[in-house]
Parts: C-alpha cells; sequence; structure tokens
C-alpha cells in the first residue's frame, strides 16, 4: 500500500475513534451530573426537607416543603392556562384555515418561543405584578404558562396532522361534521402524542428560575390562594446556592436532586408514552 | 349532506348576514372560529409583548438613541448607561461555549448517524436528550460547586502556564468568569447540536454515501467530505438554534460569571451578560432610566435571538426544499 | 381515552379543591409582605419567625432582596414595607406615590471580610488602604499600605481578588459613604450610593452572595455585615477610625458610633453614623431602617404593622445582640414609639 493510503487509513481510523470519544463525553457528562446530584443530594434530602419550612437565618435544620407546593400550584395554573390555548390553537392549525394566517400564527409561535425566559419575566411584572400592586402565584402562572404555549402548539399541531386522511374522509363519509370529526376520531388518535407535549412543556417550565424572580417573588410561609407570592423549587436552589452558609448548600442539593428527578422523570414518561406501540396513529 | 360540504369548505365571506348566521349555528363554524380565536391569541400575546418591552424602555432609548449599544458605562449614581459591556459578556460566552460544544457536538452526531448500530445510536440520543431536559438553575448549582474551584485551583493556572501568552488566559484565577460562564453553557447546548445535526446527517440520502465510497473514499472521507458538507445547512442552523438558546440563558451564567459590568480581553476576568444584570438588578432599578435601560437591554436581547432564530428556520426551510429536490 | 380524560379533570378538580381551603384557612391568617436589605436579615426573620410564632394568624414574609430592591418595590406598591440601610433620598421620597417613614431597627457594622492563605489575624485596615483596594490602586496583599499597619503579618504577594455587590445595596451605601468621606479619590470616582460603578472586582448578590464568595475565593476581600462573617467564620479586620484607633466592630463601638447621634436624631430618623467622633466607635456602622408608607389602606395590614413595629421596639430589641447587632439607643426607641402613630 501507498503511504498516502496508509495515512488515510490512520486518519480514518482516528477520526472515526474521535467521534466516538465525543460521543461518549457527552453522555458521561449526563451521567456525572446525575451521579453528583445524586450523591450530594442523596445524603441531603430527609423527610425534614419534605415536611418543613424555612428556618431564620444562620439556623440550621427546616426544609422546602413550602417550595414543593408553591411550584406544584404555579405548574398547575400554569398548565390550565397554557396547555388550552397551545391545544386549541394546534387544532387550529392542523384541521382549519387557508395559507398566509397559518403561516403567521406558526411564525409568531415560533417567536415567543425563541424569547428569552427573563424577558417573559419583564413582561408579566409589568402586566400584571404592577397592576395588581403585589407579586403573586398568579403572576408567576401565566408567566409559566406563556413558556408553554408555543411546545403544546407546535407538537399538538404535528401529532395532529400525523392522522392519516383516510381516518377523517372515513368519519365524514359516514355524515359526521367537521368538529365532530375532530373530536370524535382526529384527536383520540392522537393524543398520546398530544399527551407527551404537554408534559415535555411542563418539564421545561418546572425548571424554570428567572420568570419567578420577579412574579411569584417567594414566601417564608405557607402561600394561599393564588394572590400571594409563593416560595417555588427553582427560586429556592438558586437563594441557597449562593449563600455562603453550609446548611443552606446541603438543602440546595436536596431540592435539585428533587426538581431533577421529577423533570427526568416527567421526560421519561412522556417519552416512553410515545413509544408505546399503537400510539402513532397508523393508517 | 350539504352542511358537510359546506363545513369543508369553512366559513367563506358571503354577502349574506342570514346564511352566515344560519351556518354560524353549525358546529363547524364555531369550532372554527373557537380554534382560530385562540391561535391568534398567540398573536396578540406576541404582540403585547413587544409593545410592552418598547413602550417601557422609552426613557433610555430617547435618551441614549442608537449610542447605548455602543456605551461601554453602566453608572446607576450618575444615570449613564451602555449595554456593550453585556453584550460583550452575552457573546464572549456564547462565543466560548460554541467553540467548545460544536466540535464535540458534531462529532457526537457524526458517530451517532453514521458509526454506531441502531440500538445504540437511538439509546444515546435518548440520554442525550434527557441532558437537554435539565433546568437551568442545576446546572448553575453543579457549576459554582465542581466547575468553578476546578478551574481555579487547576484549570486556569494550566492554561495560563501553557498558553498564557495569549491575553486570552492572563491574569489572576478567580474560578468565576467568562471562561466559567462559556464551558456552562457549552454543556447546556450541546444536546442541541447532536440531536438536530444527528437528524440532519440521517436524512441524508444513502446512494450520496455509497457514492463515494464506491469512488474509494474511506469512511471518514465519506462522512466528512460528502455527507456533513450535504447536510451543512442543516448543521448550520443547529448551531444557530444552540447559539440563540445560549444567547438568552440566565440563571447558570449569572451564578458563575462574577457579575461585574466589564470589557476584559482576558477570559479568566469576571464579566457580565444581558440575561444576568436583568435578572439581577430588575427588582431593585431606582430610578426609571435605570429600569428603562435595563428593560431596553431586554429588547435587544430578543431582537438578538430573534434575528437568530429566523436565520435557523430559513436554513432548515432551505436544507428541505434542498433534499426534497434531489429525491 | 374518555377514562384519561375523565381522570385528567377529577386530578385537577381535586388538586384545585385542595388549594382552595387552604385560601378558606388563609381567611384566618393575614400575610403581610416586605422587602429589602440583606444588611438586617439575620435578625428580621428572627424577629418575624418569633412574632409568628406569639401571634399565628400573622405572617409577615421577608424577601431579602437589597435595600434597593426594597426601596423600588415599596415605591412600585408591590410590598407593604420596605427595609433598607441607606435611608432613601429626597428623590426617591418624591418618586412614592405616599409618605414613607423610617423607623431605625437595629444597629449594625460593615467589615472588611477577607480571605488570605496562610493569614488567620485580624488585620488592621487604614482608610487609606480600603480606599485603595476598592479603587484598584492597591493590587497586592503585601503592599506596604497594608503591612505598614500590621507587623508581624506577612501577607503573601498574591493579587487581591475584590469582592462587592452585585445588587442595589445599603450595605454598599454605607461602605461608599464611609468610603467617600475618608477619600477625595473615591468621592469623586465612584460616589456612594446603593448601586455604584465599581473600579474592580466580582460582584455577589446579597450579603450572603459576597460571604459565599470570599469563603470560596482565596486572596478575596469584601464587605459584609459583621454577623454574616461571624456566622461563617470568615475573619474581618479592624478599621482606623476618626481618632486614630483600630477599632474591631462589635457591640460596643457600635453602640458608641450611635451615641453621638442619639439624642440629636432628627425627626425623619434618617442618618449617617459612618466616621463618627468619637475614641471608642466603629467607624462604618449604620443604623438600619424599615420602610412604612404613612397611609395603608387595609386596615388589618396597618394594625398589624404598628402592632409589630411597637414589639419590635421593646421585646424585639432583646433578640439583636445575641445576633451580634446593636440595641436601638433609648433616647432614639421613646423617638420612634412615638412617631409609630404617624401611620394613619
Amino acid at each position: 500500500m501507498s503511504l498516502r493510503r496508509i495515512w488515510r487509513k490512520v486518519v480514518n481510523g482516528a477520526m472515526l475513534s474521535l467521534t466516538g470519544v465525543c460521543a461518549l463525553i457527552a453522555v458521561s457528562v449526563l451521567f456525572l451530573i446525575l451521579g453528583y446530584l445524586v450523591w450530594h443530594g442523596g445524603r441531603s434530602v430527609n423527610w425534614s426537607f419534605f415536611t418543613e419550612l424555612q428556618k431564620p437565618v444562620g439556623e440550621t435544620g427546616g426544609g422546602m416543603a413550602n417550595a414543593i407546593v408553591g411550584s406544584a400550584k404555579l405548574l398547575l395554573l400554569a398548565s390550565l392556562i397554557g396547555v388550552p390555548i397551545g391545544f386549541l390553537g394546534g387544532v387550529y392549525l392542523a384541521e382549519f384555515g387557508g395559507r398566509t394566517f397559518p403561516f403567521i400564527v406558526r411564525y409568531t409561535t415560533d417567536l415567543l418561543n425563541g424569547v428569552p425566559s427573563i424577558v417573559i419575566g419583564i413582561f408579566v411584572y409589568s402586566l400584571i405584578v404592577l397592576r395588581t400592586r403585589h407579586f403573586s402565584t398568579l403572576a408567576g402562572s401565566v408567566a409559566l404558562g406563556l413558556m408553554m404555549i408555543p411546545i403544546t402548539l407546535r407538537s399538538s399541531e404535528e401529532f395532529l396532522r400525523l392522522v392519516p386522511r383516510s381516518l377523517r374522509e372515513g368519519a365524514m363519509a359516514l355524515g359526521a361534521s367537521k368538529w365532530k370529526t375532530i373530536l370524535t376520531v382526529v384527536i383520540p388518535a392522537a393524543y398520546r402524542g398530544i399527551l407527551t407535549a404537554v408534559l415535555l412543556a411542563l418539564a421545561r417550565v418546572a425548571g424554570e428560575t428567572a420568570p419567578l424572580l420577579f412574579t411569584a417573588f417567594s414566601n417564608r410561609f405557607w402561600s394561599s390562594g393564588w394572590n400571594q407570592p409563593t416560595a417555588s423549587l427553582p427560586v429556592m436552589i438558586f437563594t441557597y446556592a449562593i449563600a455562603p452558609y453550609e446548611d443552606w448548600h446541603r438543602q440546595a442539593w436536596a431540592a435539585g436532586l428533587v426538581l431533577l428527578a421529577l423533570v427526568l422523570a416527567t421526560n421519561l414518561v412522556a417519552r416512553l408514552v410515545l413509544m408505546r406501540p399503537g400510539s402513532l396513529p397508523r393508517s | 349532506m350539504a352542511s358537510a360540504s359546506r363545513a369543508i369548505r369553512g366559513p367563506g365571506l358571503s354577502g349574506d348576514p342570514r346564511a352566515f348566521l344560519r351556518r354560524l349555528q353549525s358546529g363547524d363554524e364555531i369550532a372554527h372560529l373557537t380554534t382560530l380565536l385562540f391561535g391568534a391569541s398567540v398573536l396578540f400575546i406576541t404582540g403585547l409583548l413587544v409593545y410592552e418591552l418598547w413602550v417601557n424602555s422609552a426613557l433610555a432609548r430617547h435618551k441614549f438613541g442608537w449610542a447605548f449599544l455602543w456605551t461601554r458605562v453602566w453608572d446607576p449614581i450618575f444615570e449613564n448607561f451602555g449595554a456593550l459591556p453585556f453584550l460583550y459578556g452575552t457573546l464572549i460566552t456564547s462565543a466560548v461555549a460554541l467553540i467548545i460544544a460544536v466540535p464535540l457536538g458534531l462529532g457526537a452526531a457524526i458517530f451517532l448517524a453514521e458509526l454506531a448500530p441502531p440500538w445504540l445510536s437511538d439509546s444515546l440520543t435518548f440520554v442525550i436528550d434527557l441532558l437537554a431536559a435539565v433546568p437551568s438553575v442545576i446546572y448553575g448549582l453543579l457549576a459554582i460547586f465542581t466547575i468553578v474551584p476546578l478551574l481555579r485551583e487547576y484549570g486556569e493556572p494550566f492554561l495560563r502556564r501553557t498558553l498564557g501568552f495569549l491575553p486570552l488566559f492572563q491574569g489572576p484565577a478567580f474560578g468565576v468568569g467568562f471562561l466559567a460562564a462559556g464551558l456552562v453553557l457549552s454543556i447546556m447546548i450541546v444536546p442541541f447540536i447532536i440531536s438536530v445535526s444527528r437528524e440532519v446527517l440521517l436524512a441524508v440520502p444513502t446512494d450520496q454515501r455509497e457514492a463515494a465510497l464506491a469512488l474509494g473514499a474511506t469512511r471518514w472521507e465519506a462522512t466528512w467530505k460528502v455527507v456533513v458538507p450535504f447536510a451543512r445547512a442543516g448543521i448550520l442552523a443547529s448551531i444557530f438554534l444552540a447559539l440563540a438558546r445560549a444567547l438568552g440563558e440566565t440563571m447558570a451564567v449569572t451564578m458563575v460569571i462574577g457579575n461585574n459590568p466589564q470589557i476584559s480581553a482576558s477570559l479568566f476576568a469576571p464579566g457580565y451578560s444581558i440575561a444576568a444584570v436583568i435578572a439581577n438588578e430588575f427588582t431593585e432599578a431606582t430610578g426609571d432610566l435605570y429600569l428603562h435601560a435595563l428593560i431596553e437591554l431586554g429588547l435587544v436581547l430578543f431582537l438578538l435571538t430573534f434575528v437568530l432564530n429566523g436565520l435557523a428556520r430559513l436554513l432548515i426551510l432551505l436544507t428541505a426544499e434542498r433534499g426534497a429536490a434531489l429525491e | 381515552m374518555q377514562r384519561m380524560t375523565t381522570l385528567a379533570c377529577l386530578v385537577v378538580a381535586v388538586c384545585l379543591a385542595l388549594t382552595s381551603p387552604m385560601g378558606a384557612l388563609g381567611d384566618e391568617t393575614i400575610l403581610v409582605n416586605g422587602a429589602g436589605a440583606t444588611f438586617p436579615y439575620p435578625i428580621y426573620s428572627k424577629w418575624f419567625d418569633e412574632y409568628h410564632k406569639a401571634h399565628s394568624r400573622v405572617q409577615i414574609n421577608y424577601q431579602s432582596v437589597g435595600s434597593g430592591a426594597g426601596i423600588r418595590q415599596l415605591i412600585s406598591g408591590t410590598v407593604d414595607f420596605g427595609a433598607t440601610d441607606g435611608p432613601m433620598s429626597d428623590e426617591q421620597l418624591a418618586q412614592a406615590k405616599t409618605k414613607v417613614l423610617h423607623f431605625p431597627t437595629v444597629l449594625g457594622a460593615a467589615v472588611p471580610t477577607y480571605n488570605i492563605p496562610g493569614v488567620s489575624a485580624q488585620l488592621n485596615f487604614t482608610p487609606e488602604a480600603l480606599a485603595g483596594i476598592f479603587l484598584g490602586t492597591i493590587t497586592k496583599w503585601n503592599d506596604p499600605a497594608i503591612t505598614g499597619t500590621n507587623p508581624g503579618v506577612k501577607p503573601p504577594a498574591n493579587e487581591i481578588v475584590v469582592v462587592h455587590r452585585s445588587d442595589g445595596s445599603g450595605t454598599t451605601y454605607i461602605w461608599t459613604d464611609y468610603l467617600s468621606k475618608v477619600s477625595d479619590a473615591w468621592k469623586n470616582k465612584v460616589g456612594k450610593g446603593t448601586s455604584v460603578n465599581w473600579p474592580v472586582g466580582l460582584g455577589g448578590k446579597g450579603n450572603e452572595g459576597v460571604a459565599g464568595l470570599v469563603k470560596q475565593t482565596p486572596n478575596s476581600i469584601g464587605y459584609v455585615e459583621l454577623i454574616y462573617a461571624i456566622q461563617n467564620n470568615l475573619p474581618y479586620g479592624r478599621v482606623r477610625n476618626s481618632s486614630g484607633a483600630f477599632v474591631k466592630a462589635d457591640l460596643a463601638s457600635v453602640s458608641a458610633a450611635a451615641a453621638s447621634v442619639a439624642k440629636s436624631m432628627p425627626d425623619d430618623f434618617r442618618v449617617s453614623i459612618t466616621n463618627p467622633p468619637g475614641k471608642a466607635a466603629y467607624p462604618i456602622s449604620s443604623f438600619t431602617w424599615l420602610l412604612v408608607p404613612a397611609n395603608v389602606q387595609d386596615a388589618s395590614k396597618k394594625a398589624i404593622l404598628k402592632e409589630f413595629l411597637h414589639w419590635m421596639l421593646t421585646e424585639g430589641q432583646k433578640y439583636a445582640e445575641p445576633l451580634a447587632y446593636g440595641r436601638l439607643p433609648h433616647e432614639v426607641v421613646d423617638k420612634e414609639l412615638k412617631a409609630i402613630a404617624q401611620i394613619q
């Protein structure tokens, strides 16, 4: 073999191995993150973390019960705001409409998706917090809900489009009107994909901190109703991580572990739901 | 039957109001209008957002004009505000992130698309997609206690010893700074580059590869010289998308960038990014001009990500058309 | 599919139902929201906790976000009260829609805290040394300005890492107020305020952030409220006062700093006690204030605020000293108790 051919073979082997190394690095980063978090967080999670409130500054102990419940409330209301708008908007794009208006809607949705979360926080602050003159769970939920809309909308549209035409045409041939077709045939056929999209959107906003800084603020106590500021897991992690108290660091690790576990679990469930046989509509 | 055919056509504008009202009674029109309203609400929300950003930055825009973009000073006492240190910080950290993430991501994508057997490729992609789901604040939490001390004790002194002749790697090692922020960002954007590039590479028609191999190319040469250039628009789009994500990243950056609005040639120096300064100073901007200056920064960031996302979308569109044309 | 929808609706209904009774129970408890200074956060969090234990229906939610944010949010009306260690300026008071009252709560001290490898002694700092370090003109730990006043201590020849606040801070106000008084160069170049254009350094969020950065960064120096240095086992230095003595910040020296104004406290309680006369006074001391609107719409919140202020001035003061904050001079307490009546 000529020298050039040997060189090309060497380069071939080296570069291909290098790509394998890159993939290995990318994957091992995830395992390192998980491992480190599990190790530190696992040592710090205890029963009081889930049941107690924060202690005064400098005292050890206490927990983040109000932050866990606060995050749950925020996400619940955010879904109630974001999912209907996103879902029905997706129905519109997939089932109705001509060329220009849906194009504008799609483009604007992608635009909204790209808006940094901190800018959404500014928007909701000036829209709601300043006008109602207090920080509130409602404002935080609106901010998170707005972030859920683009993901839900585009995914709903995609999964509705995947439903084969033959199903629709079959329904119409049997005399169903369009809206009945959509409601009883198309949506049920696509619901798994849409559910996946909702879960993924939920997992994405569950970890958002920046928009909550100016909307839900934080709360030392239990927050009742929707009009009071509320503690939330991501904000607590941020506050405790940058502080000097060792006990706060310990709690930040625990909170990080809980948050990550919830987010990853939601992602796993969403993807597994999608991968089950029969989840994608067949012609 | 007649109503069904009318439903398929949808509510048009015929001059007859009574006919319109009659059609309105059928469920289809209601469904159409309802979903249209929800779809239109996205337009309304986005329009309102841009409006609020524009109106609430008026004071700063009128006082500083375009010079805001290249003024270096950020002085709340003397009320002189400029975006340059934050633009610099945002762009530098994103640049560092791309320099690290693009080779890594592209290499991994090539491996997953070309070399790995399908079971390995799918499962690794699954794992990497999970990486994309990790919240920003958790990256920040990890970075404060792992990356920052490692950089301060080992990483930055090492770089200073080996590459210290470059102004990039001079100066004291704080741990926090542009380099730390860039590193965290790179970890955060790698999954996006990998998943989009992998899909684009997989979409390249097999006859391209086979033609190259038939002509005697090694696998690497076939990949690098034929497949990757074919997919280059899509890969570029993935880079733009990753960049747009990096620009807007707030929490992880704010926890490790050092929070100092200064421009410095060294990567070891502390800096500031647009998103980080808004997060730190927004709730306390005493004085309306201060607040408006911060909102103007938000507007600048919004425009940056808008342009980048638009470019990415354009590229993806071009790739799709090109791929379709060759079928 | 229908089962799933029904299940989903059921889950949502249950969740909403669960959160609403918390609202019904919440009719019994009243939440008062405040935000502001991180300087007194340890004592405030203790106070609000103790007050809640004594009055279980009252929840005072205080968020430590910095004096600047406290002032801003009070002016915007998004919180019921604010807190700051830098008194509001006349312009800021004019911006607020209602009159804002200042109520001093405790006395505190901003101390220079540092993390120098190999040095655990308490360093003596002159005003010139502090100004030079924070201006960036003194760059190494073994500079004569530092070693000159610390015989017997051999700091390494390392670069000084300055840590300051990244957020709007009353502690910054106290620190820069002092530096402006002792250094013309500082006064002209940087000035005093809650947010200044720092010549050098890293920014930390809150007293907590600065203490955290100093703790983790070798060769660093920052300024924090005394209790943050103590609670985190960080060494802090002595500062030379106007009489020439190097004084350590503690209850005695901080109270001595306040003694000079105790009898001549202005009616609106806005006063600066940095660099005061007095041999035993610690030069970087300050009052810290609660900002309360003079007109409070909500009757129950108004009652709570007034009762809390009364409690704070009488019972609450005993919690101050264990946390290294100075009690208010009794002349000031008397004056404030009368001023509470101004809240309508």
